[in-house]
């Protein structure tokens, strides 16, 4: 048995090696430049994060170890709490309506019953081109109630449409700027993942007599499930880190978005207005092992599925 | 019209594989149409409020053209206004998208074909570095790189928003699956036994069937670059080094500001020309970009 165990091995490794090219230290040679760069704007930050997280700078005594009490201060913060909660709340709303729009279109110009699918698929696309900035500038002045198109609708149907800046519809007013910028971009990732099935498999779906929705169920969806994967923990990734749309809103709707409103911009009011650069730092840890906790826990769901 | 020439080739490859090519349907059309405006309108809005000037901005209707046809007069004055700053900030972007995105696309290129093409120790790691490494939000890592970065004196200045800018993950993932496909382990081993270096294969073998890869991944660092607004924020205080974005929101909240100059014809004219540079480069490079991202598709 041992024996048998032994010849086995090399024959396993030279089926992975075909998939790769060749164990040694060369792949470094390649990756060393990111790694370098990687190490020194990723990994550091953390590290130094995790250090500031760890004291306190008070006015009389200094720079002071204090162990897990900023984690404590943080857990027991309730402006915290109800930023976490507002983007936990955008992250279940926002994130399936984007992705689920998202599929519908690329399911649709994939299909190949649409009229000019060229024309859609460039088009849905282009709003990712457009920064957050400019995004967010030009659904702000649309949303405005004095100049934008909510006051020209108005105006001219004698309506009053609820103010898409007051602080109860705020929220998924952002959701649709985030949800326009992400579409196409969501889109395209599920296109592309759709164009490399084989079309062997719709041969015999075709044979089956299957029907289209059939089709989508059995084949497209489970062939497309890495990119499913792949776009809901970006997603999960962006919700938790929403920062530029709110905050650049904050402008034109104080009363409604305040410098606590997600946990983002809770961290650089705290850091950049308040010099509270430890405090800031906790927050920022904690958010982030929040989100590598949902993040590997989508893929380890999504993978397992998989298999 | 670059697009259904690019595209035919492969829908001629699939109709020839699949029985029968699918009726064209006028419903779905249309449903999908409705992505496509919802997609659209709010930069029609863009592009017919570029032509107000700032009175007509504030008496017409949104959605159409005002009295009289201000686009010039808008762009010359974006262009002038304050000494030309604009210019200056286009000027800023170009250098931050040239040299971050350009730099990002070659470490993620040369990063992700490690990863896809070598098996070396450590690399199971390396992915689960970069992942967890992107879950934490951006103020974790702007707060301490901002106080490192200042200790080396680099804030206010370009590096300060270069040399973040220089990693991209998304990058390093999108060259990683696309390098597994199409380089083709036989012929690197065929260009080894030829006596080609590791650094010889990678450069005459492997980057010219990477190309539609590096398109894509040089495109969507361009955008991340092109679009970052949080990094330059907090790195910059000097607005002769702002990148667009940063530059055209202090020109809206200045609006904002008691006894602030308002210019919001200014800021939607310079928003349309702010965006108008990617999506020239999105239209005239799609058949690039588009191939790249489904390129696995040559290889049933």
């Amino acid at each position: 048995m041992v024996a048998t165990g032994s010849v086995v091995a090399p024959a396993d490794k030279v089926a992975a090696s075909s998939r790769h090219y060749r164990r040694s230290w060369a792949g470094w040679g390649f990756l060393a430049p990111f790694a370098v760069v990687f190490a020194l704007v990723f990994l550091a930050p953390i590290a130094y994060s995790i250090y500031l997280s760890l004291f306190q700078d008070r006015l009389i005594g200094g720079n002071s170890f204090v162990g897990a009490d900023n984690y404590k201060q943080a857990l027991q913060d309730p402006a915290f709490w109800e930023s976490v909660r507002r983007v936990a709340l955008f992250l279940v709303v926002q994130v399936p309506i984007m992705l689920f729009l998202a599929l519908l279109a690329a399911l649709a110009i994939d299909g190949g019953r649409l009229y000019g699918a060229s024309l859609f698929r460039i088009a849905i696309f282009l709003p990712y081109a457009v920064p957050a900035v400019v995004a967010t500038l030009m659904w702000g002045f649309m949303y405005g109630s004095q100049f934008g198109l909510i006051g020209s609708i108005n105006d001219s149907l004698g309506l009053s449409l609820p103010d898409p800046l007051g602080p109860k519809w705020v929220l998924a007013s952002i959701g649709n700027i985030v949800t326009w910028e992400f579409v196409g971009y969501n889109m395209l990732i599920f296109y592309s993942a759709l164009r490399v099935i084989p079309a062997s498999l719709y041969e015999a779906a075709a044979i089956d007599g299957a029907s289209e929705f059939r089709i989508i169920r059995a084949i497209k969806l489970p062939a497309i499930r890495g990119a499913l994967v792949i776009a809901t923990i970006f997603s999960i990734i962006g919700s938790f880190q929403l920062f530029n749309e709110p905050n650049i809103l904050h402008y034109v709707a104080k009363n409604a978005i305040n410098t606590q409103y997600t946990p983002n911009m809770y961290a650089y009011s705290l850091s950049f207005s308040g010099q509270q650069y430890n405090y800031s730092a906790t927050i920022a840890i904690i958010m982030g092992l929040l989100t590598m906790v949902i993040a590997y826990t989508v893929q380890l769901r999504g993978m397992r599925k998989a298999l | 019209m670059a697009t259904t020439t690019a595209l035919r080739p492969k829908q001629r490859a699939r109709a020839a594989h699949s029985f029968a090519r699918p009726r064209r349907s006028p419903l779905l059309t249309a449903l999908t149409g409705l992505i496509l405006i919802y997609s659209l309108v709010p930069l029609a809005w863009l592009v017919i409020n570029s032509t107000k000037s700032q009175e007509s901005l504030l008496s017409s209707f949104g959605l159409w053209f005002g009295d009289g046809f201000s686009l010039f007069s808008n762009i010359k004055d974006t262009f002038t206004y304050n000494d030309g700053i604009f210019l200056r900030w286009f000027a800023n972007t170009l250098l931050y998208v040239v040299v971050g995105a350009g730099g990002a696309t070659i470490l993620a290129v040369m990063g992700g074909y490690a990863l896809a093409k070598f098996d070396f120790p450590g690399k199971k790691g390396v992915f689960a570095v970069v992942l967890g490494a992107v879950a934490v939000p951006g103020t974790a890592l702007a707060v301490p790189t901002f106080l490192m970065f200042s200790k080396m004196g680099i804030t206010d200045t370009p590096w300060a928003v270069i040399i973040p800018s220089l990693i991209s993950p998304f990058g390093l993932y999108l060259m990683w699956t696309f390098a597994t496909d199409a380089t083709p382990t036989e012929l690197m081993e065929a260009a080894k036994v030829d006596g080609a270096s590791e650094l010889r294969t990678f450069f005459q073998v492997c980057l010219p069937m990477l190309a539609p890869g590096i398109v894509t991944v040089l495109l969507f660092s361009m955008v991340a670059t092109w679009n970052n607004y949080f990094l330059p924020l907090i790195m910059l205080k000097d607005p002769d080094w702002y990148p667009l974005t940063v530059g055209l929101n202090s020109w809206s909240q200045q609006a904002l500001t008691a006894g602030g100059d308002v210019i919001f014809n200014l800021v939607i004219t310079g928003s349309l020309l702010t965006i108008l540079p990617l999506i020239a480069a999105f239209l005239l490079l799609q058949r690039f970009w588009q191939s790249g991202l489904s390129a696995g598709s040559v290889k049933e």
